[in-house]
C-alpha cells in the first residue's frame, strides 16, 4: 500500500534522509524506532506533506499514487493522517467545528455527501464512546488548554473520525502516563483494520507493548538500518541503539 | 517536494466584489468649497436658519485648523478644493414618495449589495435607511417605528420635521470644532441618519443604514445622530461599500450617540469601502469621528466594528462615561491587507463614579498592510471606582505587513483600576500545517484561524451581521496562501 523508495531529503541543505526504503502493506502496523535525531519525525512530516523539507531523490507512493506530487491537504483527502507529537493550539476555533470541517473536506473528496450537524454529532458520539473521551473537549477551542493526555486522545479521536488509509503516529506515547497510554493504545488498536496501514514512530518500545507491530524498523543516519519483528524492539530496549548503529557503521 | 511553500501573503488576493458603478444622472455641485457652496447645500436641503448658521460657524473654524499628522498613516495632501461637496441623484420632482418612485437602477445597486429593501426586509426584520451618495432615497418601516414614537429618518428630514430635537442634540457630543475632519463634516454634511428613541421604549428591530459612495470625486460627509432617552434601547447597524476607482475618495463622517439615564445604544459597523488595488492605487480615505456620551446614570454604549475596507482608516469610536455606573464597550476587528493603512482604536473617558469600560481590539495585518491600535483610557478626578479592561491583539500574516500599538492611559483618581493586555502573533506554519494535514485547504485554514482570532468581537455582533463579517473576512483574505 505505502511504498517508499530511496528517499533522500534535506532541511536547510542538511541531509536528514539518505536513501530510505520502506514497504507497508494494507492491514499492517510498522514501528519506526531510532535514536534522537535519526530522522523519525522528519519522515513522518515528509509523508504528511509539511513544507520546509526538500526531497532530493526517491519516490513515495500510496496505492500507486505519487504522494510527493500532492500538497498536505490533498494527501489528507487521499487518506494520509498524521497524529502529531505536539498537537497545535488554534485559539477561538471550536474543536467540533474544526473536526466537522475536516470530515466534510475529506467526505467531499471521496464523493460522499457532507454530514449535517445532526449526523456529525451522531458520528462523534459513536467514536467518543470507543475512546473513553469526555465530550467536554469538543466544546473547547482546538487543543487550547488541553493537557498532554487530552491532546493525544484528541489526535486519536480525529483519526477515528477521518478514517485514514495511512495513519502515521509521531511519538504518540511521549508525555503520557500509563493510563492515558493504555487508552490511546486501545483506541489505536480498534482502528487497526485490513484496509488501513499504520506507521508508529516511537523512541521507546513501551508503546509497542500495547500496540503490537507487525514489523519493527530501526532508523539511523537517515536510513533503515535494521528490520525485524517485535523481538527487535525488545532487544533495542535492553541493549540501546548502539549495537545497531555500530553494525550499520561497520563496512558490509 | 512538489507542493509549493505556502507563502501567507499570496492568500490575500481577490477582486473587490462591490466595484460596480451605477449610471444615473446626478445633480452634482462643481468642486470647491467656500461659504457660497455651504449656503447652496443648506438651500438645496431647505434648512432652517439655525442649521445654516451652524454650518457657517463650523466652516469658519475649520479654515483656522490644520490636518492632523499624529496618526500612523501616510498619504499625499488632500486638495479640499478639488472635491465636490454635494451630489444627489436627480429627483423626478420633490423626491420619491415610495419605493415605486425610486430609480430602478438605484434599487438594482442596492440589490447587488444584498440590502433587503423590499419584502425581504420584513422577513429579515431590518429597517433600512439607505443613503445613496448624499440623499436618502428610501426609508422603510418608518410607520411601524412611528407607532412606538421612534423617529428613524434621514438627517435632512429630521432637520425639517424635528428641528427641536436636532438643535438640542446636534454637536452636543462632537462639537463642530472638535477636530479637522469633524469641523469639515459639520460645515458640509449632506445627509445621514437620525434616530430618536423615546423614554422607556425598546426599539423592536435592528435599525440599519447602508452607505454607498457612488459619484466620482464626491466626498461623502454623512452625519448620524442617535439619541436614546431614559431607559430606551436601540441597536443600530451600519454597513458600507463603495465602487472601485483609481482616485482616492474622502469620507469624513460624524456619528454622535447620546444615552440618557438607563439607556442602551449598541452600534455595529461593518465597513467594506474600496481598499484600493494591489499596488495601493485608489481607495477610500475613511476619516471618521464617532463618539457616544453616556449622559445619564447606568447608561451603556457599545461600539462593535469590523473594518475590512478603505485605503486609510482613521477612526476612534469613543465613549464619554459621564453618568455614574455607566458602561462603555469597544469591540473591534480591523483588517489591513494590500497597501491598506488602519489607525484605529477608541477613547474611554471616565468622568462618573463606578464607570466601567471594556476594550477588545483585534488587528489583522496582511500583504503590505499597516495596522495601528491607538487607544486612550482617561479617568477623571471624580471617577471613583472606575474600571477599564483593555485587550489588544495583533495577528500578522506574512512578513511585509506591520502591527503597532499606541495605548495611552491617564488616571487622575487613585481608586481606578486599569488593565491592559496586548499580544502580537503570527499565523504559524505549525497551525497552517495542522489544519491542512486534516484535509482543509490553505484558504479555509487561514480563514478559520483568523475567524477564531476574531471570535470575541464577532460574538458581539447581531447574528446576521456576524455571518456577513465572517464572510467578508474570508473574502478579504482569499489568495493569502498559494
Amino acid at each position: 500500500m505505502l511504498s517508499i523508495r530511496n528517499l533522500h531529503a534535506t532541511v536547510d541543505g542538511k541531509a536528514i534522509l539518505r536513501g530510505l526504503d520502506l514497504e507497508v502493506g494494507a492491514g499492517e502496523v510498522h514501528a519506526i524506532m531510532g535514536p534522537n535525531g535519526s530522522g523519525k519525525s522528519t519522515l513522518a512530516h515528509i509523508l504528511a506533506g509539511r513544507d520546509g523539507y526538500e526531497v532530493t531523490a526517491g519516490d513515495v507512493e500510496l496505492d500507486g499514487k505519487d504522494l510527493l506530487a500532492l500538497s498536505a491537504d490533498e494527501r489528507a483527502r487521499e487518506g494520509v493522517f498524521l497524529a502529531f507529537q505536539y498537537p497545535v493550539e488554534i485559539p477561538g476555533v471550536n474543536n467540533t467545528y474544526f473536526l466537522k470541517a475536516a470530515v466534510n473536506a475529506i467526505r467531499t473528496h471521496r464523493g460522499l455527501p457532507e454530514l449535517d450537524a445532526m449526523d456529525f454529532m451522531k458520528l462523534v458520539k459513536e467514536k467518543l464512546a470507543v475512546l473513553h473521551m469526555s465530550d467536554a473537549l469538543l466544546k473547547r477551542a482546538v487543543n487550547v488548554g488541553f493537557s498532554g493526555g487530552e491532546k493525544k486522545r484528541n489526535e486519536i479521536f480525529q483519526m477515528a473520525l477521518l478514517e485514514p488509509r495511512l495513519a502515521i503516529l509521531d511519538e504518540t506515547d511521549s508525555g503520557l502516563d500509563i493510563d492515558a497510554l493504555k487508552d490511546v493504545a486501545e483506541g489505536v488498536n480498534r482502528l487497526r483494520g485490513p484496509d488501513r496501514a499504520m506507521i508508529v514512530v516511537t523512541h521507546y518500545q513501551r508503546l509497542l507493548d500495547y500496540i503490537v507491530p507487525d514489523r519493527v524498523h530501526v532508523l539511523s543516519g537517515g536510513r533503515i538500518v535494521k528490520s525485524g519483528d517485535r523481538d527487535l524492539a525488545l532487544r533495542l530496549e535492553e541493549e540501546g541503539y548502539h549495537w545497531v548503529r555500530d553494525q550499520a557503521a561497520a563496512p558490509a | 517536494m512538489a507542493s509549493q511553500p505556502h507563502e501567507v501573503e499570496d492568500l490575500i488576493r481577490r477582486g473587490y466584489e462591490h466595484g460596480f458603478y451605477t449610471e444615473i444622472e446626478s445633480d452634482t455641485v462643481p468642486p470647491g468649497l467656500d461659504e457660497d457652496v455651504i449656503r447652496l447645500i443648506s438651500r438645496k436641503k431647505a434648512e432652517p436658519q439655525f442649521m445654516l448658521d451652524w454650518r457657517l460657524a463650523a466652516f469658519r473654524h475649520w479654515q483656522t485648523m490644520e490636518t492632523p499628522r499624529w496618526a500612523h498613516v501616510h498619504h499625499a495632501p488632500i486638495d479640499y478644493q478639488a472635491i465636490s461637496y454635494y451630489s444627489s441623484p436627480k429627483a423626478k420632482k420633490d423626491g420619491p414618495k415610495s419605493l415605486d418612485e425610486v430609480d430602478p437602477k438605484l434599487l438594482e445597486t442596492y440589490d447587488k449589495l444584498g440590502i433587503p429593501l423590499h419584502e425581504r426586509a420584513i422577513l429579515a426584520g431590518v429597517a433600512v435607511d439607505a443613503v445613496f451618495d448624499s440623499v436618502s432615497v428610501a426609508t422603510t418601516f418608518k410607520d411601524r417605528l412611528a407607532k412606538e414614537g421612534i423617529v428613524f429618518c434621514s438627517f435632512s428630514e429630521a432637520v425639517r420635521e424635528h428641528p427641536g430635537l436636532v438643535e438640542q442634540y446636534l454637536g452636543s457630543v462632537v462639537p463642530p470644532g472638535d477636530n479637522f475632519f469633524a469641523a469639515l463634516n459639520s460645515a458640509v454634511f449632506s445627509d445621514g441618519s437620525f434616530v430618536y428613541v423615546p423614554k422607556g421604549v425598546r426599539c423592536p428591530m435592528e435599525l440599519s443604514t447602508y452607505f454607498r459612495i457612488n459619484a466620482a470625486n464626491t466626498g461623502q460627509f454623512e452625519r448620524t445622530l442617535i439619541v436614546a432617552d431614559e431607559g430606551a434601547y436601540v441597536s443600530y447597524l451600519e454597513g458600507c461599500t463603495a465602487p472601485m476607482r483609481d482616485e482616492n475618495q474622502l469620507h469624513a463622517a460624524v456619528v454622535e450617540l447620546v444615552a440618557q439615564e438607563g439607556a442602551q445604544i449598541k452600534y455595529s459597523t461593518v465597513q467594506n469601502w474600496y481598499p484600493g488595488d494591489e499596488n495601493g492605487k485608489g481607495g477610500i480615505y475613511n476619516f471618521v469621528t464617532k463618539r457616544g456620551e453616556c449622559r445619564g446614570a447606568r447608561s451603556k454604549i457599545s461600539w462593535t466594528q469590523v473594518e475590512t475596507g478603505s485605503a486609510i482608516t482613521w477612526k476612534y469610536p469613543s465613549c464619554v462615561l459621564r453618568g455614574d455606573d455607566s458602561v462603555g464597550e469597544f469591540y473591534s476587528v480591523a483588517l489591513s491587507n494590500l497597501y491598506q493603512q488602519a489607525d484605529t482604536g477608541t477613547k474611554m473617558i471616565h468622568l462618573g463614579r463606578n464607570t466601567r469600560s471594556t476594550i477588545v481590539s483585534k488587528g489583522i495585518s496582511a500583504g503590505h498592510g499597516q495596522n495601528a491600535y491607538r487607544g486612550l483610557v482617561q479617568v477623571g478626578r471624580d471617577a471613583d471606582g472606575a474600571r477599564n479592561y483593555t485587550q489588544c491583539d495583533s495577528l500578522l500574516l506574512g512578513d511585509k505587513c506591520g502591527a503597532h500599538t499606541f495605548p495611552y492611559v491617564e488616571v487622575r483618581n487613585p481608586t481606578a483600576r486599569v488593565e491592559h493586555e496586548a499580544t502580537t502573533s503570527k499565523i504559524s506554519e505549525d497551525q497552517l500545517f495542522y489544519c491542512t494535514s486534516r484535509g482543509l485547504s490553505p484558504e479555509d485554514a487561514i480563514s478559520m484561524i483568523v475567524n477564531g482570532f476574531c471570535k470575541e468581537v464577532f460574538r458581539e455582533l447581531p447574528m446576521e451581521f456576524a455571518v456577513e463579517a465572517q464572510k467578508l473576512l474570508s473574502v478579504s483574505l482569499e489568495g493569502a496562501v498559494g
